[in-house]
């Protein structure tokens, strides 16, 4: 059985570049990039040259940029880095778990938390952040672009907000990172994190954008790595290997690589639309990246869609996964305000850049009649005891 | 050949049975002889409960370790499914398994019942939802790891159930509640197999949890304290424990002492009576109306017959005229002899051959010809069964 894989979002595979990069440093170049000596100096080498594209990718200063475990530590690091006691944070209710569990646990320890709900198209109203502003505000953190849906939150605008109240700026920028072009510096933002595994970089490795002179204390406490804002010793394959994911993908960002990506959503997108009848597309009417649609599909437990579509052999996601890897209904959603039900009959596509006009059209062939298949046996069995 | 095309073609092939995984031994062991049999298996978790839902309340730990749905059965489950190269599926089920077992659950106990969670949970999510799920996802059976036999009787034209090879292990009295067509898409692999033979079987597929003690507590109350947890459930849910406090009372109506639920009893009950007296005194009747209970010699527990309703048949399509049975009204006891008699729509009336001890409302009774399931139902309180209170309210029973 042939398999497709429609689920980029939740994670990438390495570009072969990605690859060959990072080889000469497992086992040659494999020296602690602290040490003085020739072998740390190879190593150190390697980071630098990532750091440099990764400034490169985000418009930013080399100095600016701190390397980490991925995304989850970057969110954590940005908000317990930044906030004390007292302190005021804005959020939205659509964000990351490592965003959403982050700002639950700082509420307890005495964190003021507001999280603004996005319009019904999924996106973000910077007014609606503006008036959330409270004297003791100290930062906005909010996504770029959600993972769910694909939308693209108005950053520049929000980041306005920001320099208009005097508020730090946080953007969650894993899944826009390589499917639009960020510049901090036009956005504004103080801090910014990414994960190289969304973007065809290796797993375990992220990057936090910090401004230069933004107040942030480690949340890894240790050795002086990383300009001291980030101790332990450096993933120098995971590095190199963010560093020519990020080059990969700002390159191919200038070629329109998004822009033939977009192309095979809409296919994908109308065709489901015009094959399957009671269904919609959710976050439709606003800016989305460019791989990413999600779904509705009246009569539909999207649960069971995301099974049967995996035993037909492609591979998509439903809703959020919560810890014994049962399905729950998607926050996002019902922060967009769907009911639940409707969340549950929601499904994400998300399309490799790598993705094929084939990929696509076997999809067309297999979802609609799987559609079919559990709205005819959606009603509950006949004769069941109540 | 389109890639579709190839796709559907190579799906074509088999059967497909979904399995239901609990990450115990029997369920475990069904995938694995399944797979030795050369049929197509997918793993199925139904996701219940949350065990660290109601963590942090009183008698609840921080964080749980209860055997339902916990993370360890799960990953015992998914395990099983990589040895064996099935592929496998976790499947929330957690507010429907709220909705049909875990609030009649509670509701039960403050109405002076007794329920049996496993049953609702068998009718309401093993095999009506995880079977509608898996046809759903393409299966065209579900198999589990319950002690049980069925077959097509192409005589009467109906699907039967029939007692296991190791009675001792029988699970029958849990499934009276399935239809024809659960039963037809069902698969009880283990009905012929006792549990050492099970436990062989685990061990040479290569299951590393072969030797993984059963587990015996209601799986959504993993310290057994269901007192505790009906407390605990209702505060979650931001209501208080109705007050059902009342009097204790004997067979003649004399007032022996106080007691702070009926939910504290079920019939039968002997420890926490708080009454001294010079014979044992047992819980004989529970009036959620007057929230009394009374209580009695254990003799005055004997009834020679009982009231069913909310019918399931199996073996036979309806109880036209009375005839001749074997009943049991709880798991732990083996069928006795009965005349079962038609009492209107939805009822039957059980005589036993001998007074029966502890006839439990919110229990079923199950009735079986030989090793066959004929069919069951849900006990009414006495009231009911004689005629003299046989209220709407009462006739609602357990859901």
């Amino acid at each position: 059985m042939q398999r497709i894989y429609m689920d980029a979002n939740a994670t990438t595979p390495l570009l072969p570049e990605v690859l060959a990069a990072m080889e000469p440093f497992w086992m040659e170049d494999f020296a602690n990039a602290s040490s003085i000596h020739h072998h740390g100096q190879a190593a150190r080498r390697g980071v630098d040259h990532a750091r440099e594209r990764m400034a490169a990718f985000l418009g930013c200063q080399a100095a600016e940029v701190v390397f980490n475990s991925g995304g989850t530590e970057s969110d954590n690091t940005a908000l317990r880095g930044v906030l004390r006691p007292g302190d005021h944070l804005i959020t939205t209710a659509m964000e990351h778990s490592a965003i959403l569990t982050t700002a639950a646990h700082l509420e307890k320890l005495g964190v003021e938390v507001t999280r603004v709900a996005p319009l019904a198209d999924g996106s973000m109203d910077p007014e609606a952040i503006r008036a959330a502003i409270r004297p003791n505000t100290r930062l906005i953190s909010m996504m770029l672009a959600n993972n769910e849906t694909g939308v693209i939150q108005p950053a520049e605008a929000v980041g306005r907000v920001a320099a208009d109240a005097g508020v730090l700026l946080h953007l969650d920028a894993v899944q826009a990172a390589g499917k639009i072009p960020i510049c901090v510096e036009e956005i504004g933002c103080h801090l910014l994190s990414i994960s190289a595994h969304k973007m065809h970089g290796p797993k375990g490795v992220g990057v936090l954008y910090v401004r230069r002179g933004t107040q942030m204390e480690s949340l890894v406490l240790g050795g002086g790595h990383e300009r001291r804002r980030r101790a332990g010793t450096e993933n120098v394959p995971g590095i190199v290997g963010f560093g020519a994911a990020a080059e990969i993908a700002r390159k191919s960002l200038a070629d329109g690589a998004m822009e033939r990506l977009s192309v095979l959503r809409d296919r994908l997108e109308n065709g489901l639309l015009s094959r399957i009848a009671g269904c919609g597309v959710n976050g439709g009417a606003a800016l989305r990246v460019a791989n990413t649609t999600n779904l509705w599909f009246d009569s539909v437990d999207s649960e069971a869609l995301v099974i049967a579509l995996d035993l037909k052999g492609v591979s998509v996601s439903g809703g959020s996964a919560c810890h014994s890897g049962a399905t729950e209904p998607s926050h996002v959603l019902m922060a967009m305000g769907l009911d639940k039900t409707r969340a549950r009959a929601s499904l994400r596509l998300s399309l490799l850049k790598t993705a094929t006009e084939a990929d696509v059209d076997a999809v067309l062939e297999i979802l609609p009649p799987a559609v079919e298949r559990l709205r005819a046996l959606s009603p509950a069995l006949a004769g069941t005891l109540a | 050949m389109s890639t579709a095309t190839a796709i559907s073609a190579a799906n074509a092939a088999k059967d497909l049975i979904a399995v239901a995984m609990s990450g115990g031994v029997d369920s475990s062991t069904v995938a694995a002889m399944l797979r030795a049999q050369g049929a197509d298996v997918i793993g199925l978790t139904l996701q219940l409960w949350d065990q660290n839902r109601l963590a942090g309340k009183p008698g609840v730990p921080t964080r749980s370790t209860g055997r339902c749905c916990s993370l360890d059965d799960v990953y015992d489950a998914r395990r099983v499914a990589e040895t064996l190269g099935i592929p496998y599926y976790v499947v929330n089920q957690q507010d429907r398994f709220e909705h049909d077992v875990v609030q009649p659950f509670v509701r039960d106990y403050l109405n002076g019942r007794t329920p049996i969670p496993c049953s609702l949970c068998n009718n309401h999510l093993k095999f009506d939802q995880l079977l509608k799920t898996a046809r759903q996802i393409g299966a065209t059976k579900i198999a589990t790891g319950h002690y049980a036999r069925n077959e097509y009787d192409a005589a009467r034209g109906r699907w039967i159930l029939r007692r296991p090879a190791d009675l001792a292990k029988d699970q029958t009295w849990f499934l009276f509640g399935l239809t024809q067509e659960q039963l037809a898409h069902t698969l009880f692999p283990l009905g012929e197999s006792t549990k050492p033979e099970v436990r062989e079987i685990a061990r040479s597929s290569g299951l590393t949890l072969a030797d993984k003690p059963d587990s015996q507590e209601i799986c959504f109350i993993p310290g057994g304290d269901y007192k505790q947890f009906i407390a605990n459930y209702l505060d979650e849910q931001g209501e208080r424990l109705p007050d059902s406090a009342g009097e204790l009372v004997s067979t003649s109506g004399e007032t022996l002492g106080q007691h702070e639920g009926i939910h504290n009893f079920t019939i039968g009950q002997r420890k926490g009576l708080g009454i001294f007296a010079p014979n044992p005194l047992y819980v004989l009747h529970i009036d959620p109306a007057s929230k009394s209970v009374t209580v009695g010699p254990e003799m005055e527990l004997n009834r020679a017959s009982l009231l069913v309703h909310r019918l399931n048949w199996i073996g036979i399509a309806a109880l036209d005229e009375p005839r001749r049975a074997e009943v049991r009204i709880r798991h732990s006891q083996q069928p006795t002899a009965a005349t079962l008699e038609p009492v209107g729509e939805d009822r039957v009336r059980v005589r036993f051959d001998e007074p029966q001890r502890a006839v439990t409302p919110g229990h079923s009774a199950v009735f079986y010809d030989g090793d066959e399931v004929l069919g069951g139902g849900w006990i009414l309180p006495p009231e009911a069964a004689a005629g003299a209170m046989g209220s709407a309210a009462t006739a609602q029973g357990c859901c």
